[in-house]
């Protein structure tokens, strides 16, 4: 289904950029302020969802090349090796650790191991959600 | 200095309602979708977009800059009008009546053999749709 309107084309190009924007600031404030991966995930797939319904979704599988299926594959590999992690330096399993660290251009940074596990959580919320949308989407 | 920002937050605040009441009244007193969505969508992004800049002052003033609020006020300010384009487009594609009063149509010439699908699912002219 092509709805071959320009203005919503043309517009969905520049919004696709502020959302996902916005996604990956909500993705990395989650420890300190309302956000994390289930939100950042969430508005993540409603930015390419923006782009199914201003283009297509061949378009979209132009862009995006792989199936997201992979993707929650991927996001609970990387959830559970954050957990099983733990277990190589005997305490208990989830264990999580922070520490400060000098990053070239941030600077003084606080890195956590839960950002991690927030990002296999994104990475699954991304793929369940575009999967069901494509799966609606595609059943004629 | 607070005092005088607090008079622009409420003045900021007080014409974004006022803004946000003029739309609401558009919607249930104008005659059809056309103007009705004009109304909706001009003036409640109007509305919101200085809601928004108050609360953006008011949280400055205390050196809590927000820079989301900026952001809101920029996507409101591109999406909004979009929005009511895209249910204009769907109303008079589909076939739904203007005003017995209104007086021209000039996109009824270019897409007058335009088929489209009305409400029933079948495939129509939109010459049949308008009578």
């Amino acid at each position: 289904m092509r709805s071959g309107d320009l203005i919503l084309q043309t517009m969905s190009k520049v919004v696709f950029f502020i959302i996902i924007l916005f996604s990956i600031h909500l993705f990395f404030e989650g420890h300190y302020r309302p956000g994390g991966g289930f939100v950042g995930g969430l508005m993540t797939s409603g930015a390419i969802i923006l782009l199914l319904l201003a283009y297509d979704m061949e378009t979209v599988k132009k862009i995006l090349p792989f199936d997201f299926k992979w993707l929650i594959a991927v996001g609970l590999f990387i959830s559970v090796l954050t957990a099983g992690g733990s277990l190589l330096f005997d305490v208990p399993f989830f264990t999580h650790v922070h520490d400060y660290f000098n990053l070239p251009l941030l600077g003084k940074t606080s890195l956590h191991t839960a950002a991690l596990f927030d990002l296999g959580v994104f990475f699954v919320v991304v793929g369940v959600t575009l999967t069901i949308i494509q799966t609606i989407g595609e059943s004629e | 200095m607070t005092e005088i920002l607090d008079i622009v937050v409420l003045v900021f605040i007080l014409i974004g309602a006022f803004f946000s009441v003029v739309a609401a009244i558009g919607v249930v007193r104008l005659p059809d979708v056309y103007t009705r969505n004009h109304a909706a969508s001009k003036s409640a992004t109007l509305g919101v977009m200085f809601i928004l800049m108050g609360t953006f002052i008011h949280f400055a003033a205390e050196d809590h800059t927000n820079t989301r609020l900026i952001l809101a006020i920029v996507f409101i300010f591109l999406t909004s009008p979009v929005g009511g384009h895209l249910i204009n487009r769907a109303a008079y594609y589909t076939g739904v009546k203007m005003w017995d009063r209104s007086v021209r149509d000039d996109l009824m010439e270019r897409v007058g053999n335009l088929n489209v699908r009305s409400a029933d699912g079948k495939n129509r002219k939109t010459d049949e749709l308008k009578k």
